[in-house]
């Protein structure tokens, strides 16, 4: 059993949770995930390690209560416990000096971003940093992102919060103030569609993008094959091979099918689960 | 002893049979299909036994369970002698008795088998194990502690037995276990409806007994290398039994589609994680009307059966060659065609097509015939030009093989490797290239079968105890 140490509501939706689990904090590294299994009856879910803490032996999650699991995994409290957690998964973001790179974090894409950044920053590249929300209210780390990023841009879709717009929109005005000679690397992180249109804009400049991606998963260690994905024209399981890829390679198509192959019994999953749990956990939101 | 070699034993001719789920009724369950025999079905079957003197049966075990023995035993109903006598040889009987291909093993040289069909080996051994689960199991006595601590990577048939006897002589063992569960394909892999799970569980209890401390959630070369386990975390020697998990796909068009699933996430969707209890249980698995299974061995079988029982109207097995060359157990490819699964035989996919949404919805064929013979000895089968057809299928799952996952072999310094990734280890002692590490079962052999990765945990478990006790008598 992983007990949960503490917890934070970001906001209605995104929460915030540190797991006691000091076998993954040894070792992880920045661009890694977990996978959880809450109860005996549950699925297995990948969750990106949003920030650790070696000494301590733990790690913090951030995740959008989306569907039947994650909405349960938020009605649990500081002092319970999960069942499974199994990690440090996938290959660690590859590390170095670039120069200068920009980190873009999309919803709850901002977590994830958040210690490659830093990490990115400890390698002593220049670190602009770019977040975006929906609305004011599923804004969150705001404060930890500007620890590690030289520069912080901030925006909302719907202008409740410091301005209006997309990342892309700011990705491009960035791109297009400094030069695209001047950005060594992209990093673009959040929903699928977002990572697609801000591989589309990065395409046009030639400046080098990488993605992380969530596709569905089951065992996290390229044994079922369930999270492949066509990149380069290559299959490449993205447990194992990634999460992170080339932005420009990726068939964010194919991703978005195979990504909706349960989407009927997604749903039904959750009116089970309402049914079950009645108004208990908050799942009708 | 006299008595047994009366010259004119009367011989009945056939084994007794073995009850089995109505077959109608079990292509809808999970159940176990294969009932079990009775008491009085085990003596009367013990009976037929010849008590060879030569015991040619013993030969095709590959860890030489002492048949004659055992069998003897039970014919005088001495099912706990038996069971015992079993268990010197062979760790896992209830699971041996139930998925050893014995047809081709200890059955195989029956010499009842010459002229009439072979003493039913496995459905007695199962019959002993099963009687000895239903008693509860006794302790089994362990050896001093020697102090020595092991690490044992997998907990598959290979580990557990590795772990089980190295617990025996007195060591400290500690499992890895990647997946949430022991068993390894025990677990994920073999289907409820051939193995319960229970019987798997059963096993593992019984190693919790000796001693053994089993970690799941951890996957070596993630939270810890080899080399990390040996150095930091001080054990003396480890034994690598992660199996060969990774599925392998036909790199054909429209593999990648929805409805397209290897064999491994179709089983593991099903038995590991239960989808057929969903939404009770909370993983989802989709089959659609008319399933098509690419490959024609075990795995292939249980995914075709396993598609019946999720509900498909049609599940077809799709195999390039003819019946003949079937690799799959003769008792499984029986029970799945009692059930309702259809054969394309000399057939081969060349592309699948997908809807707008991008599932399934048909997929292109080639027929074949049989050729010259290949380096395996089997006719090839070579593709007719022209004879390309569409099958129209909604749900396909490729089980054409699996290789071994490649963390482990990866991530552990001067380890030596083979062609297809496998582990290099001695078949003598499972030594490998590496001092102190020690592998068997399908991660050196590539997909086999649980009693010889079994024999390779058992092989490896004597070398370690010579190791340590070397180390030992050096220091
Ligand atoms: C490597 C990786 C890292 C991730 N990191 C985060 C994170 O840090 N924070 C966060 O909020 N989300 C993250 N996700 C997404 C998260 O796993 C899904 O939101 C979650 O599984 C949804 O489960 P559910 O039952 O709540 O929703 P459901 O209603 O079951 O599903 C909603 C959607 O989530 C996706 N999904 C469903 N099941 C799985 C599964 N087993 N594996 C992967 N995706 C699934 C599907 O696209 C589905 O349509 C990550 C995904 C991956 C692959
Ligand atoms: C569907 C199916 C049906 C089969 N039917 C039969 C049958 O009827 N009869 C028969 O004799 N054989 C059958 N087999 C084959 C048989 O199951 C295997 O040969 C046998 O299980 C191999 O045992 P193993 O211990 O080597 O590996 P496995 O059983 O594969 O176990 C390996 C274990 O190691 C774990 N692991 C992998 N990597 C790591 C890591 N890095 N860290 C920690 N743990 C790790 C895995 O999760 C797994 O639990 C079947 C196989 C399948 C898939
Ligand atoms: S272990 Fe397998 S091969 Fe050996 S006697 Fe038992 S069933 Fe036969
Ligand atoms: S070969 Fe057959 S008949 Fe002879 S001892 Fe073995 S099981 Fe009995
Ligand atoms: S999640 Fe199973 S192979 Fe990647
Ligand atoms: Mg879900």
């Amino acid at each position: 059993m992983f007990r949960i140490l503490d917890k934070q509501v970001l906001s209605p939706v995104i929460k915030q949770m540190v797991i006691e689990a000091p076998l993954v904090a040894r070792k992880c590294q920045a661009g890694q995930f977990i996978i959880l299994r809450i109860h005996e009856e549950g699925e297995r879910i990948p969750l990106t390690i949003a920030d650790f803490d070696r000494e301590k032996g733990t790690i913090t999650l951030v995740f959008q209560e989306v569907g039947k699991t994650t909405i349960q995994l938020g009605s649990l409290e500081a002092g319970d416990s999960i069942r499974d957690f199994v990690g440090p998964l996938g290959t660690p973001s590859h590390i170095e000096k670039f120069g200068t790179v920009i980190c873009v974090g999309g919803g709850v894409g901002v977590a994830p971003v958040f210690p490659i950044a830093r990490a990115l920053k400890e390698a002593g590249n220049h670190v602009i940093g770019i977040m975006g929300s929906r609305t004011r209210e599923l804004m969150f780390w705001e404060d930890k992102m500007r620890e590690v990023c030289h520069e912080l841009f901030v925006t909302t879709d719907d202008g409740s919060y410091v301005r209006k717009g997309f990342v892309t929109d700011v990705l491009k005005e960035v791109i297009e103030e400094r030069g695209k000679d001047n950005i060594a690397m992209v990093l673009a992180i959040g929903p699928q569609p977002m990572m697609r249109a801000c591989c589309n804009l990065t395409r046009e400049y030639g400046i080098k993008t990488v993605v992380s991606l969530n596709s569905l998963m089951v065992d996290g260690t390229g044994m079922c094959g369930c999270c492949r994905v066509t990149v380069g024209g290559r299959t490449r399981f993205v447990c194992v091979d990634g999460p992170e890829f080339d932005g420009h390679e990726v068939d964010f198509a194919e991703l978005a099918r195979r990504s909706a192959t349960f989407r009927v019994e997604e749903q039904r999953a959750m009116e089970h689960h309402q049914c079950r749990c009645g108004q208990g956990c908050g799942g009708g939101r | 002893m006299t008595e047994s070699k009366t010259p004119k034993k009367q011989i009945i001719p056939n084994k007794h049979p073995m009850p089995h789920q109505d077959p109608v009724e079990r292509a809808k369950n999970f159940n176990e299909v294969a009932l079990g025999y009775d008491e009085e079905t085990a003596v009367a079957e013990a009976q037929r036994c010849l008590q060879c003197k030569k015991q040619p049966c013993r030969q095709g075990c590959p860890v030489e369970v002492f048949i004659p023995d055992f069998i003897k035993l039970v014919a005088e109903r001495d099912f706990a002698g038996a069971i015992k006598k079993i268990k010197e040889k062979n760790a896992l009987p209830a699971v041996c008795g139930r998925v050893c291909p014995q047809e081709n093993q200890c059955e195989k040289y029956c010499t009842l088998g010459k002229k009439h069909e072979p003493v039913a080996i496995g459905r007695l051994e199962r019959f002993c194990a099963d009687w000895e689960l239903a008693q509860g199991v006794l302790p089994q006595e362990t050896a001093p502690a020697t102090g020595f601590k092991v690490a044992v990577v997998g907990s598959g048939p290979a580990g557990l037995t590795c772990a089980a006897d190295l617990a025996k002589l007195g060591h400290r063992v500690t499992i890895f276990e990647a997946l949430h569960v022991a068993g390894g394909v025990l677990m994920y892999g073999i289907p409820e409806f051939r193995l319960p799970k229970r019987v798997v569980q059963a096993e593992i209890e019984n190693l919790k007994k000796l001693g053994v401390e089993i970690i799941t959630n951890a996957v070596v070369g993630k939270f810890a290398t080899v080399d990390e386990l040996m150095e930091e975390e001080g054990f003396d020697a480890v034994f690598v039994g992660t199996g060969a998990g990774l599925p392998i796909f036909m790199n054909i068009p429209g593999e990648n589609s929805c409805g397209v699933y290897s064999a491994n996430e179709f089983l593991t969707r099903t038995n590991l994680m239960k989808a057929y209890l969903f939404p009770d249980w909370d993983t989802p698995i989709k089959v659609g009307r008319k399933v098509a299974v690419l490959g024609g061995g075990n795995v292939a079988m249980d995914a075709a059966r396993t598609a019946l029982r999720l509900g498909a109207e049609e599940s077809w097995i799709v195999y390039r060659r003819s019946e003949k060359e079937l690799p799959a157990r003769h008792e499984e490819v029986e029970n799945a065609k009692e059930e309702g699964v259809k054969f394309a035989f000399l057939t081969s996919p060349t592309q699948i097509f997908a809807d707008d949404n991008g599932w399934v919805k048909g997929m292109e064929c080639l027929r074949y015939e049989l050729g010259e013979p290949d380096d395996s000895g089997r006719r090839r089968p070579v593709p007719i030009p022209g004879s390309e057809f569409t099958m129209d299928v909604d749900t396909v799952v490729v089980a054409i093989g699996q290789t071994p996952n490649p963390l482990v072999p990866r991530t552990t310094r001067g380890l030596e490797l083979g062609r297809k990734g496998n582990i290099v280890a001695d078949p003598e002692t499972g030594a490998t290239s590496k001092p102190g590490v020690y592998a068997g079962g399908d991660v050196v052999t590539g997909a086999a079968t649980v009693i010889l990765a079994m024999g390779a945990g058992r092989i490896a478990a004597r070398s370690i105890h010579d190791y340590l006790m070397n180390k030992k008598a050096q220091s």
